[in-house]
Protein backbone atom coordinates (compact mmCIF):
# COMPACT_ATOMS: atom_id res chain seq x y z
CA UNK A 1 0.00 0.00 0.00
CA UNK A 2 1.46 3.70 -0.96
CA UNK A 3 0.25 6.37 1.16
CA UNK A 4 1.28 9.70 0.39
CA UNK A 5 0.86 12.59 3.47
CA UNK A 6 1.08 16.03 2.29
CA UNK A 7 2.28 18.56 4.98
CA UNK A 8 3.06 21.91 5.48
CA UNK A 9 5.01 24.10 6.96
CA UNK A 10 3.30 27.53 8.47
CA UNK A 11 4.32 30.44 10.81
CA UNK A 12 3.12 29.40 14.62
CA UNK A 13 -0.64 29.59 15.13
CA UNK A 14 0.30 30.43 18.58
CA UNK A 15 1.77 33.79 17.60
CA UNK A 16 0.48 35.94 20.88
CA UNK A 17 -1.37 38.64 18.94
CA UNK A 18 1.08 40.68 20.38
CA UNK A 19 4.02 39.73 18.00
CA UNK A 20 1.78 39.66 14.91
CA UNK A 21 3.02 41.99 12.26
CA UNK A 22 1.60 42.38 8.41
CA UNK A 23 3.63 43.54 5.84
CA UNK A 24 0.38 45.33 4.30
CA UNK A 25 2.03 46.56 1.20
CA UNK A 26 3.71 43.18 0.44
CA UNK A 27 0.69 41.70 1.51
CA UNK A 28 2.45 39.26 3.54
CA UNK A 29 3.07 37.96 7.26
CA UNK A 30 6.71 39.58 8.87
CA UNK A 31 8.03 36.35 10.41
CA UNK A 32 7.47 36.87 14.02
CA UNK A 33 11.53 37.18 16.18
CA UNK A 34 12.50 34.18 17.82
CA UNK A 35 9.17 32.36 17.02
CA UNK A 36 9.92 29.47 14.50
CA UNK A 37 7.61 28.38 12.24
CA UNK A 38 6.28 24.98 12.71
CA UNK A 39 4.39 22.09 11.24
CA UNK A 40 0.92 22.92 10.32
CA UNK A 41 -0.95 21.07 13.59
CA UNK A 42 -3.49 19.13 11.73
CA UNK A 43 -0.32 17.61 9.66
CA UNK A 44 0.91 15.26 12.38
CA UNK A 45 -2.40 13.59 12.58
CA UNK A 46 -2.40 13.08 8.94
CA UNK A 47 1.17 11.23 9.33
CA UNK A 48 -0.29 9.08 12.48
CA UNK A 49 -3.05 8.20 10.81
CA UNK A 50 -0.75 6.96 7.28
CA UNK A 51 1.50 5.12 10.15
CA UNK A 52 -1.49 3.33 11.93
CA UNK A 53 -2.98 2.13 8.76
CA UNK A 54 0.72 0.51 8.05
CA UNK A 55 0.70 -1.06 11.23
CA UNK A 56 -2.59 -2.49 10.36
CA UNK A 57 -1.61 -4.01 7.22
CA UNK A 58 1.98 -5.07 8.58
CA UNK A 59 3.37 -3.34 5.29
CA UNK A 60 3.54 -0.17 2.84
CA UNK A 61 5.52 2.78 2.07
CA UNK A 62 4.36 6.43 3.72
CA UNK A 63 6.12 8.99 1.04
CA UNK A 64 6.08 12.77 2.83
CA UNK A 65 5.44 15.68 0.27
CA UNK A 66 5.64 19.13 1.09
CA UNK A 67 5.53 22.48 -0.88
CA UNK A 68 7.05 25.61 0.37
CA UNK A 69 10.18 26.85 0.95
CA UNK A 70 13.45 25.05 2.25
CA UNK A 71 12.13 25.10 6.02
CA UNK A 72 9.78 22.92 4.97
CA UNK A 73 12.32 20.41 5.61
CA UNK A 74 11.84 20.08 8.94
CA UNK A 75 7.94 19.19 8.50
CA UNK A 76 8.95 16.44 6.11
CA UNK A 77 11.86 15.76 8.65
CA UNK A 78 8.90 15.64 12.04
CA UNK A 79 7.01 13.43 9.62
CA UNK A 80 10.42 11.09 8.50
CA UNK A 81 10.53 11.01 12.63
CA UNK A 82 7.30 9.95 13.29
CA UNK A 83 8.17 6.91 11.26
CA UNK A 84 7.09 7.99 7.43
CA UNK A 85 9.71 6.61 4.66
CA UNK A 86 10.55 9.21 2.48
CA UNK A 87 10.18 12.71 1.50
CA UNK A 88 9.40 14.80 -1.29
CA UNK A 89 10.23 18.60 -1.06
CA UNK A 90 8.19 20.48 -3.76
CA UNK A 91 10.54 23.73 -4.24
CA UNK A 92 10.44 26.55 -6.30
CA UNK A 93 10.29 30.55 -6.72
CA UNK A 94 6.94 29.69 -8.96
CA UNK A 95 6.22 28.12 -5.99
CA UNK A 96 6.02 31.62 -3.51
CA UNK A 97 2.76 33.26 -2.48
CA UNK A 98 0.37 30.60 -4.76
CA UNK A 99 -2.89 29.90 -3.50
CA UNK A 100 -4.96 26.61 -2.38
CA UNK A 101 -5.77 25.32 -6.06
CA UNK A 102 -2.36 25.94 -7.88
CA UNK A 103 -0.87 23.96 -4.74
CA UNK A 104 -3.39 21.40 -5.22
CA UNK A 105 -2.42 20.76 -9.00
CA UNK A 106 1.85 20.67 -7.51
CA UNK A 107 0.94 18.43 -5.08
CA UNK A 108 -1.04 15.98 -7.62
CA UNK A 109 1.28 16.18 -10.33
CA UNK A 110 3.83 15.39 -7.23
CA UNK A 111 1.98 12.36 -6.39
CA UNK A 112 1.31 11.24 -10.25
CA UNK A 113 4.92 11.16 -10.28
CA UNK A 114 5.17 9.35 -7.24
CA UNK A 115 3.09 6.94 -9.12
CA UNK A 116 0.76 3.66 -7.75
CA UNK A 117 -0.63 6.46 -4.45
CA UNK A 118 -3.68 4.30 -3.07
CA UNK A 119 -4.29 7.08 -0.44
CA UNK A 120 -3.63 11.06 0.52
CA UNK A 121 -3.82 11.55 3.39
CA UNK A 122 -3.77 15.49 4.39
CA UNK A 123 -4.74 17.57 7.35
CA UNK A 124 -8.05 19.23 7.49
CA UNK A 125 -6.99 22.75 6.96
CA UNK A 126 -3.68 24.61 7.37
CA UNK A 127 -4.35 26.92 9.96
CA UNK A 128 -2.31 30.03 8.22
CA UNK A 129 -5.21 30.13 5.53
CA UNK A 130 -7.49 28.01 7.20
CA UNK A 131 -9.48 27.45 3.86
CA UNK A 132 -9.55 23.44 3.97
CA UNK A 133 -9.85 23.52 0.09
CA UNK A 134 -6.10 21.60 -1.06
CA UNK A 135 -7.91 17.62 -0.13
CA UNK A 136 -10.84 19.11 -2.23
CA UNK A 137 -8.14 20.23 -5.00
CA UNK A 138 -6.01 17.00 -5.07
CA UNK A 139 -8.75 14.82 -4.98
CA UNK A 140 -9.94 16.95 -8.39
CA UNK A 141 -6.87 16.77 -10.14
CA UNK A 142 -5.97 13.17 -9.91
CA UNK A 143 -9.81 12.22 -10.47
CA UNK A 144 -10.12 10.54 -7.16
CA UNK A 145 -12.99 11.40 -4.25
CA UNK A 146 -12.28 12.69 -1.08
CA UNK A 147 -13.31 12.28 2.04
CA UNK A 148 -12.90 15.45 4.58
CA UNK A 149 -12.63 15.71 8.34
CA UNK A 150 -11.82 12.43 9.69
CA UNK A 151 -11.71 11.19 13.31
CA UNK A 152 -10.56 7.52 12.63
CA UNK A 153 -10.57 5.06 9.64
CA UNK A 154 -10.19 1.69 8.72
CA UNK A 155 -9.22 -0.42 5.65
CA UNK A 156 -11.01 -3.58 4.48
CA UNK A 157 -9.45 -4.66 0.93
CA UNK A 158 -9.83 -2.06 -1.32
CA UNK A 159 -12.63 -0.10 0.98
CA UNK A 160 -11.67 2.59 3.42
CA UNK A 161 -14.40 3.40 6.28
CA UNK A 162 -14.12 6.78 7.73
CA UNK A 163 -15.55 8.14 10.66
CA UNK A 164 -15.87 12.14 10.13
CA UNK A 165 -16.70 14.98 12.15
CA UNK A 166 -20.23 17.12 11.33
CA UNK A 167 -20.96 20.20 12.33
CA UNK A 168 -23.44 18.37 14.80
CA UNK A 169 -22.46 14.88 14.79
CA UNK A 170 -20.88 12.64 13.17
CA UNK A 171 -21.07 10.46 9.66
CA UNK A 172 -19.27 6.99 8.82
CA UNK A 173 -18.91 6.67 5.15
CA UNK A 174 -17.43 4.52 2.90
CA UNK A 175 -15.09 5.26 -0.13
CA UNK A 176 -13.10 3.05 -2.48
CA UNK A 177 -9.02 3.87 -2.87
CA UNK A 178 -7.77 5.41 -4.17
CA UNK A 179 -8.99 8.37 -2.93
CA UNK A 180 -7.97 11.49 -0.36
CA UNK A 181 -8.77 12.26 2.97
CA UNK A 182 -8.45 14.70 5.35
CA UNK A 183 -7.69 14.83 8.84
CA UNK A 184 -8.74 16.63 11.56
CA UNK A 185 -8.04 17.35 15.33
CA UNK A 186 -10.26 14.54 16.61
CA UNK A 187 -7.97 11.76 14.96
CA UNK A 188 -6.03 11.63 18.89
CA UNK A 189 -2.87 12.60 19.62
CA UNK A 190 -0.04 11.98 16.88
CA UNK A 191 3.18 10.03 18.06
CA UNK A 192 6.37 11.84 19.67
CA UNK A 193 8.99 11.06 17.92
CA UNK A 194 11.79 9.13 19.53
CA UNK A 195 15.08 10.20 19.70
CA UNK A 196 16.69 7.21 17.69
CA UNK A 197 13.76 7.68 14.94
CA UNK A 198 14.88 11.09 14.84
CA UNK A 199 18.16 9.96 13.95
CA UNK A 200 17.28 7.40 11.53
CA UNK A 201 15.34 9.81 9.85
CA UNK A 202 18.38 11.80 9.24
CA UNK A 203 19.37 8.91 7.04
CA UNK A 204 16.00 9.35 5.09
CA UNK A 205 15.75 10.36 1.09
CA UNK A 206 14.12 13.55 1.09
CA UNK A 207 14.05 14.41 -2.86
CA UNK A 208 13.83 18.06 -4.07
CA UNK A 209 11.63 18.63 -7.33
CA UNK A 210 11.45 22.00 -9.45
CA UNK A 211 8.14 22.98 -11.23
CA UNK A 212 10.05 21.63 -14.12
CA UNK A 213 10.43 18.61 -12.52
CA UNK A 214 6.62 18.39 -12.35
CA UNK A 215 6.13 19.16 -16.26
CA UNK A 216 3.61 22.11 -14.69
CA UNK A 217 2.92 24.83 -17.52
CA UNK A 218 3.79 28.22 -17.28
CA UNK A 219 1.26 29.40 -16.59
CA UNK A 220 -0.27 27.14 -13.33
CA UNK A 221 2.49 28.26 -11.21
CA UNK A 222 3.39 31.68 -9.60
CA UNK A 223 1.96 34.23 -7.67
CA UNK A 224 0.75 36.04 -10.75
CA UNK A 225 -1.38 33.44 -11.82
CA UNK A 226 -3.49 32.52 -8.65
CA UNK A 227 -6.78 31.79 -9.09
CA UNK A 228 -7.67 33.87 -5.71
CA UNK A 229 -6.31 37.17 -5.84
CA UNK A 230 -5.19 38.92 -2.55
CA UNK A 231 -6.22 42.32 -2.59
CA UNK A 232 -5.21 43.03 0.89
CA UNK A 233 -3.80 41.70 4.05
CA UNK A 234 -4.27 43.46 7.41
CA UNK A 235 -4.72 42.81 11.12
CA UNK A 236 -8.07 43.87 12.18
CA UNK A 237 -8.70 47.00 15.11
CA UNK A 238 -10.44 45.87 18.31
CA UNK A 239 -10.64 48.62 20.96
CA UNK A 240 -11.57 47.25 24.75
CA UNK A 241 -13.97 49.22 27.18
CA UNK A 242 -13.38 46.63 29.43
CA UNK A 243 -15.12 47.62 33.36
CA UNK A 244 -13.49 45.38 35.90
CA UNK A 245 -15.05 43.91 38.73
CA UNK A 246 -13.20 44.70 41.76
CA UNK A 247 -13.95 43.79 45.43
CA UNK A 248 -13.17 42.48 48.61
CA UNK A 249 -13.46 38.82 48.24
CA UNK A 250 -14.42 36.54 45.41
CA UNK A 251 -18.10 36.50 46.79
CA UNK A 252 -18.38 40.27 46.71
CA UNK A 253 -17.21 40.23 43.14
CA UNK A 254 -19.14 37.45 41.71
CA UNK A 255 -22.19 39.90 43.91
CA UNK A 256 -21.75 42.75 41.74
CA UNK A 257 -21.48 41.11 38.19
CA UNK A 258 -24.76 39.32 39.48
CA UNK A 259 -26.70 42.64 39.80
CA UNK A 260 -24.69 44.16 37.04
CA UNK A 261 -25.35 41.98 34.53
CA UNK A 262 -29.28 42.07 35.67
CA UNK A 263 -29.08 46.19 35.30
CA UNK A 264 -27.77 45.16 32.13
CA UNK A 265 -30.74 42.94 31.89
CA UNK A 266 -28.97 40.05 30.49
CA UNK A 267 -30.06 37.79 33.15
CA UNK B 1 -24.22 37.05 -16.96
CA UNK B 2 -25.00 38.50 -13.60
CA UNK B 3 -26.89 37.20 -10.95
CA UNK B 4 -26.22 35.70 -7.35
CA UNK B 5 -27.34 31.76 -6.45
CA UNK B 6 -27.78 30.79 -2.83
CA UNK B 7 -26.91 26.91 -1.90
CA UNK B 8 -29.92 26.82 1.00
CA UNK B 9 -29.94 23.77 3.25
CA UNK B 10 -32.45 21.99 5.02
CA UNK B 11 -32.78 21.09 9.14
CA UNK B 12 -35.78 18.93 10.15
CA UNK B 13 -37.86 19.20 6.86
CA UNK B 14 -37.40 23.24 7.02
CA UNK B 15 -34.74 25.71 5.50
CA UNK B 16 -31.97 25.53 7.91
CA UNK B 17 -31.61 29.38 9.18
CA UNK B 18 -28.39 29.95 7.86
CA UNK B 19 -29.66 30.01 4.37
CA UNK B 20 -31.99 33.38 5.44
CA UNK B 21 -28.50 34.93 6.08
CA UNK B 22 -27.15 33.62 3.01
CA UNK B 23 -29.77 35.49 1.33
CA UNK B 24 -29.32 38.76 2.96
CA UNK B 25 -26.27 38.67 2.02
CA UNK B 26 -27.46 38.10 -1.57
CA UNK B 27 -29.64 40.91 -1.52
CA UNK B 28 -27.08 43.31 -0.41
CA UNK B 29 -25.52 42.47 -3.48
CA UNK B 30 -28.33 42.73 -5.37
CA UNK B 31 -28.25 46.53 -4.32
CA UNK B 32 -25.21 47.43 -5.19
CA UNK B 33 -26.20 46.13 -8.74
CA UNK B 34 -25.46 42.25 -8.30
CA UNK B 35 -28.54 41.40 -10.18
CA UNK B 36 -31.37 38.56 -9.36
CA UNK B 37 -30.87 36.21 -6.50
CA UNK B 38 -31.86 32.66 -6.78
CA UNK B 39 -31.91 30.00 -4.31
CA UNK B 40 -31.35 25.79 -4.64
CA UNK B 41 -32.56 23.31 -2.17
CA UNK B 42 -33.11 20.19 -2.16
CA UNK B 43 -36.55 19.13 -1.48
CA UNK B 44 -40.58 19.92 -2.95
CA UNK B 45 -41.82 23.27 -3.36
CA UNK B 46 -43.36 23.63 0.47
CA UNK B 47 -39.49 24.93 1.10
CA UNK B 48 -39.65 27.52 -1.73
CA UNK B 49 -42.26 30.09 0.36
CA UNK B 50 -39.61 30.38 2.98
CA UNK B 51 -36.59 31.19 0.39
CA UNK B 52 -39.22 33.95 -1.53
CA UNK B 53 -40.52 35.57 1.63
CA UNK B 54 -36.71 35.95 3.13
CA UNK B 55 -35.16 37.53 -0.41
CA UNK B 56 -35.31 34.79 -2.92
CA UNK B 57 -36.03 36.43 -6.52
CA UNK B 58 -36.23 32.52 -8.01
CA UNK B 59 -36.52 28.98 -6.33
CA UNK B 60 -34.24 25.71 -8.06
CA UNK B 61 -35.17 22.85 -6.36
CA UNK B 62 -32.79 19.58 -6.13
CA UNK B 63 -33.86 16.29 -5.55
CA UNK B 64 -34.48 15.45 -1.78
CA UNK B 65 -31.12 14.59 0.23
CA UNK B 66 -28.74 15.60 -2.48
CA UNK B 67 -27.55 18.44 -0.10
CA UNK B 68 -27.11 16.77 2.81
CA UNK B 69 -23.94 16.46 4.60
CA UNK B 70 -21.87 13.92 3.12
CA UNK B 71 -23.38 14.47 -0.39
CA UNK B 72 -21.37 17.07 -1.76
CA UNK B 73 -20.50 15.08 -4.99
CA UNK B 74 -24.07 14.56 -5.87
CA UNK B 75 -24.92 18.05 -4.54
CA UNK B 76 -22.04 19.17 -6.68
CA UNK B 77 -23.68 18.22 -10.10
CA UNK B 78 -27.52 19.86 -9.11
CA UNK B 79 -25.82 23.38 -8.21
CA UNK B 80 -23.61 23.31 -11.02
CA UNK B 81 -26.85 22.86 -13.16
CA UNK B 82 -28.94 25.43 -11.35
CA UNK B 83 -25.79 27.68 -11.22
CA UNK B 84 -25.78 27.65 -14.95
CA UNK B 85 -29.59 27.71 -15.03
CA UNK B 86 -29.87 30.86 -13.11
CA UNK B 87 -27.12 31.97 -15.19
CA UNK B 88 -25.55 33.42 -11.92
CA UNK B 89 -21.76 34.42 -11.43
CA UNK B 90 -21.55 34.89 -7.83
CA UNK B 91 -21.75 31.52 -6.04
CA UNK B 92 -22.72 31.45 -2.28
CA UNK B 93 -23.10 29.14 0.25
CA UNK B 94 -22.94 28.72 3.99
CA UNK B 95 -19.78 27.59 5.97
CA UNK B 96 -20.91 24.30 6.87
CA UNK B 97 -20.53 20.22 7.26
CA UNK B 98 -21.83 20.57 3.46
CA UNK B 99 -20.58 23.83 2.11
CA UNK B 100 -16.60 22.95 3.12
CA UNK B 101 -16.40 20.15 0.71
CA UNK B 102 -19.49 21.69 -1.76
CA UNK B 103 -17.63 25.07 -2.54
CA UNK B 104 -14.21 23.42 -3.67
CA UNK B 105 -16.13 21.10 -5.39
CA UNK B 106 -18.28 23.49 -7.10
CA UNK B 107 -15.47 25.46 -7.67
CA UNK B 108 -13.11 23.15 -9.22
CA UNK B 109 -15.96 22.12 -11.65
CA UNK B 110 -16.23 25.64 -12.84
CA UNK B 111 -12.34 26.41 -13.10
CA UNK B 112 -12.78 28.95 -10.48
CA UNK B 113 -11.49 29.56 -7.41
CA UNK B 114 -13.50 29.48 -3.77
CA UNK B 115 -13.03 31.68 -0.78
CA UNK B 116 -13.82 30.32 2.67
CA UNK B 117 -15.78 31.29 5.57
CA UNK B 118 -16.11 34.87 4.11
CA UNK B 119 -17.40 37.55 6.48
CA UNK B 120 -17.69 40.84 4.13
CA UNK B 121 -18.70 40.97 0.82
CA UNK B 122 -18.68 44.00 -1.71
CA UNK B 123 -18.83 44.43 -5.23
CA UNK B 124 -16.83 46.95 -7.21
CA UNK B 125 -17.11 47.20 -11.04
CA UNK B 126 -19.43 44.37 -10.98
CA UNK B 127 -16.92 41.62 -9.34
CA UNK B 128 -16.88 40.27 -6.36
CA UNK B 129 -14.34 41.43 -3.53
CA UNK B 130 -14.41 39.18 -0.17
CA UNK B 131 -13.28 39.49 3.31
CA UNK B 132 -12.11 36.51 4.96
CA UNK B 133 -10.00 35.76 8.48
CA UNK B 134 -6.63 33.91 8.46
CA UNK B 135 -3.93 33.18 10.70
CA UNK B 136 -6.03 31.99 13.25
CA UNK B 137 -8.19 35.29 13.07
CA UNK B 138 -4.97 37.52 13.72
CA UNK B 139 -5.55 38.64 10.09
CA UNK B 140 -7.83 39.57 7.87
CA UNK B 141 -7.49 39.10 3.89
CA UNK B 142 -9.38 40.59 1.32
CA UNK B 143 -9.65 38.61 -2.28
CA UNK B 144 -11.05 38.68 -5.58
CA UNK B 145 -11.46 36.41 -8.04
CA UNK B 146 -9.72 35.36 -11.81
CA UNK B 147 -12.30 33.39 -13.19
CA UNK B 148 -15.73 34.91 -14.23
CA UNK B 149 -17.76 32.84 -11.78
CA UNK B 150 -16.96 33.62 -8.23
CA UNK B 151 -17.55 31.32 -5.57
CA UNK B 152 -17.29 31.91 -1.70
CA UNK B 153 -18.87 30.38 1.49
CA UNK B 154 -19.73 32.15 4.34
CA UNK B 155 -19.40 32.50 8.13
CA UNK B 156 -22.84 31.96 9.76
CA UNK B 157 -23.87 34.55 11.79
CA UNK B 158 -21.68 37.19 9.89
CA UNK B 159 -24.87 38.36 8.36
CA UNK B 160 -28.25 38.97 9.79
CA UNK B 161 -31.32 37.65 7.90
CA UNK B 162 -33.96 39.61 6.31
CA UNK B 163 -37.13 39.99 8.03
CA UNK B 164 -39.72 38.04 6.02
CA UNK B 165 -42.46 39.24 3.48
CA UNK B 166 -45.28 37.14 2.93
CA UNK B 167 -46.13 39.55 -0.55
CA UNK B 168 -42.98 37.95 -2.31
CA UNK B 169 -42.96 35.34 -4.38
CA UNK B 170 -41.01 33.87 -7.22
CA UNK B 171 -40.81 30.89 -10.00
CA UNK B 172 -40.13 27.86 -8.72
CA UNK B 173 -37.95 25.36 -11.20
CA UNK B 174 -36.83 21.97 -10.66
CA UNK B 175 -33.72 20.45 -11.28
CA UNK B 176 -33.00 16.74 -11.92
CA UNK B 177 -29.33 16.51 -12.18
CA UNK B 178 -27.01 15.63 -9.43
CA UNK B 179 -23.85 14.57 -9.18
CA UNK B 180 -21.80 10.86 -9.56
CA UNK B 181 -21.28 10.25 -5.41
CA UNK B 182 -18.88 8.05 -4.84
CA UNK B 183 -18.17 8.87 -1.14
CA UNK B 184 -21.18 6.36 0.08
CA UNK B 185 -22.79 7.41 3.43
CA UNK B 186 -23.17 4.25 5.56
CA UNK B 187 -24.87 6.83 8.90
CA UNK B 188 -25.37 9.97 10.21
CA UNK B 189 -25.70 10.30 13.87
CA UNK B 190 -26.82 14.11 15.89
CA UNK B 191 -24.09 14.64 18.67
CA UNK B 192 -25.62 13.66 22.00
CA UNK B 193 -26.18 17.38 23.26
CA UNK B 194 -28.34 18.05 26.35
CA UNK B 195 -30.36 21.19 26.39
CA UNK B 196 -30.17 24.20 24.37
CA UNK B 197 -28.66 24.07 21.04
CA UNK B 198 -25.13 26.58 21.65
CA UNK B 199 -25.45 27.82 17.92
CA UNK B 200 -29.08 29.32 18.87
CA UNK B 201 -28.06 29.85 22.87
CA UNK B 202 -29.31 33.88 24.17
CA UNK B 203 -26.33 32.98 27.08
CA UNK B 204 -23.40 30.32 26.20
CA UNK B 205 -20.74 29.96 28.99
CA UNK B 206 -17.28 28.25 27.97
CA UNK B 207 -14.25 26.86 29.37
CA UNK B 208 -10.76 26.33 28.44
CA UNK B 209 -7.68 24.60 29.04
CA UNK B 210 -7.23 27.22 31.70
CA UNK B 211 -10.39 24.73 33.84
CA UNK B 212 -7.25 22.44 34.38
CA UNK B 213 -9.31 19.74 35.23
CA UNK B 214 -12.62 18.10 32.82
CA UNK B 215 -14.77 17.93 35.63
CA UNK B 216 -14.93 21.59 35.74
CA UNK B 217 -17.33 21.33 33.17
CA UNK B 218 -20.14 20.55 35.23
CA UNK B 219 -19.70 23.80 36.88
CA UNK B 220 -20.32 25.45 33.71
CA UNK B 221 -23.34 23.48 33.04
CA UNK B 222 -24.57 24.76 36.35
CA UNK B 223 -24.21 28.50 35.59
CA UNK B 224 -25.51 27.79 32.02
CA UNK B 225 -28.28 25.69 32.92
CA UNK B 226 -29.39 28.55 35.54
CA UNK B 227 -29.21 31.01 32.98
CA UNK B 228 -30.65 29.19 30.05
CA UNK B 229 -28.02 28.73 28.17
CA UNK B 230 -25.93 26.47 26.57
CA UNK B 231 -22.02 25.24 27.63
CA UNK B 232 -19.48 25.50 24.84
CA UNK B 233 -15.93 24.74 25.20
CA UNK B 234 -12.49 25.91 23.85
CA UNK B 235 -10.00 23.88 20.96
CA UNK B 236 -7.58 23.39 23.36
CA UNK B 237 -10.19 21.47 25.94
CA UNK B 238 -11.75 19.71 23.33
CA UNK B 239 -8.38 18.46 22.02
CA UNK B 240 -8.05 17.22 25.77
CA UNK B 241 -10.87 15.21 25.35
CA UNK B 242 -12.51 17.77 28.17
CA UNK B 243 -15.74 18.59 25.90
CA UNK B 244 -17.27 16.95 23.19
CA UNK B 245 -16.38 18.56 19.67
CA UNK B 246 -19.94 19.51 19.28
CA UNK B 247 -19.82 22.23 21.64
CA UNK B 248 -16.54 23.58 20.25
CA UNK B 249 -16.65 27.75 20.20
CA UNK B 250 -14.17 28.73 17.25
CA UNK B 251 -12.64 28.36 13.69
CA UNK B 252 -13.16 24.93 13.70
CA UNK B 253 -16.04 24.73 15.80
CA UNK B 254 -19.39 26.55 16.11
CA UNK B 255 -20.10 30.64 15.67
CA UNK B 256 -21.87 31.56 18.59
CA UNK B 257 -23.41 35.49 18.60
CA UNK B 258 -25.37 35.24 22.09
CA UNK B 259 -26.59 38.25 24.22
CA UNK B 260 -24.12 37.32 27.01
CA UNK B 261 -21.03 35.59 26.74
CA UNK B 262 -19.46 34.26 29.68
CA UNK B 263 -15.49 32.81 28.96
CA UNK B 264 -14.11 30.92 32.06
CA UNK B 265 -10.15 30.71 31.86
CA UNK B 266 -9.93 31.27 28.31
CA UNK B 267 -7.21 33.61 27.43
CA UNK B 268 -8.60 34.23 23.98
CA UNK B 269 -6.81 33.08 21.26
CA UNK B 270 -7.69 34.30 17.81
CA UNK B 271 -8.78 30.41 17.29
CA UNK B 272 -11.40 31.01 19.95
CA UNK B 273 -12.49 35.16 19.19
CA UNK B 274 -13.31 33.75 15.65
CA UNK B 275 -16.06 31.89 16.83
CA UNK B 276 -17.47 34.51 19.48
CA UNK B 277 -16.62 37.78 18.56
CA UNK B 278 -19.92 39.09 17.31
CA UNK B 279 -21.12 37.70 21.39
CA UNK B 280 -22.84 41.11 21.69
CA UNK B 281 -22.04 41.23 25.97
CA UNK B 282 -18.57 39.28 26.38
CA UNK B 283 -17.77 38.16 30.22
CA UNK B 284 -14.23 36.96 31.19
CA UNK B 285 -13.58 35.13 34.16
CA UNK B 286 -10.11 34.86 34.16
CA UNK B 287 -6.52 35.35 36.47
CA UNK B 288 -4.79 37.51 34.47
CA UNK B 289 -5.32 41.03 33.40
CA UNK B 290 -3.76 41.37 30.05
CA UNK B 291 -5.32 38.00 28.58
CA UNK B 292 -7.48 38.78 24.97
CA UNK B 293 -10.40 37.95 26.77
CA UNK B 294 -10.46 40.33 29.12
CA UNK B 295 -9.57 43.35 27.16
CA UNK B 296 -12.59 42.08 24.54
CA UNK B 297 -14.93 41.80 27.36
CA UNK B 298 -17.64 44.21 28.66
CA UNK B 299 -17.62 42.65 32.13
CA UNK B 300 -14.54 40.89 33.81
CA UNK B 301 -13.56 39.48 36.95
CA UNK B 302 -9.75 39.11 37.50
CA UNK B 303 -9.79 36.15 39.87
CA UNK B 304 -9.36 32.25 40.07
CA UNK B 305 -12.83 30.69 38.87
CA UNK B 306 -12.68 28.36 41.22
CA UNK B 307 -13.72 30.80 43.31
CA UNK B 308 -15.94 33.21 41.49
CA UNK B 309 -17.90 30.58 39.54
CA UNK B 310 -19.79 28.90 42.40
CA UNK B 311 -20.16 32.44 44.03
CA UNK B 312 -21.47 33.77 40.80
CA UNK B 313 -24.58 30.54 40.97
CA UNK B 314 -24.98 31.67 44.36
CA UNK B 315 -25.29 35.22 43.70
CA UNK B 316 -27.21 34.61 40.65
CA UNK B 317 -30.05 32.34 42.59
CA UNK B 318 -29.85 34.82 45.50
CA UNK B 319 -31.58 37.61 42.75
CA UNK B 320 -35.22 35.85 42.17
Amino acid sequence: MNIVVCVKQIPDPETPASQFAVDEAAKRVIPAQGIAPVVNPYDPQATEAALRLKDAAGEGKITVVSLGEDSARDAIKHALAMGADEGVLLSDPDFENIDNFQTAVALSRAIEKIGDVDLVLMGRASADWDMGVAPLGVAGQLGIPCVTIAKSMELDGETLTVERVLDDGFQKVEVDLPAVVSISNEFGEPRYPQLRQIMLAAKKTVQVWSADDLELEDDEAGEDNRWLALEALYIPQVESNVEIIEGDSPEEQARTLALKLREAKLI
Amino acid sequence: MSGTLIIAETADGAVAPHSFELLAAGRALADQGGGAVSALVAGDESLAGSLFEHGADAVYLAPAGSLDPGYAEAGAGAALAAREAADADIVLMGQTSLGRDLGPLMAFGLNTAVAMDCVALALEGGRLRATRSCYGGNANAEVTWRGDVQVATLKLKAWDALAPDSDRSGEVTAIDATGDQRVRVVSTEAAESTGVRIEDAEVVVSGGRGLGDPSAFEMMEELAGLLGGATGASRAACDLGWYPPSQQVGLTGKTVTPNLYIAVAISGASQHMAGMSGSKNIVAINRDPDANMVQVSRFAIVEDYKKVVPALIEAIKALD
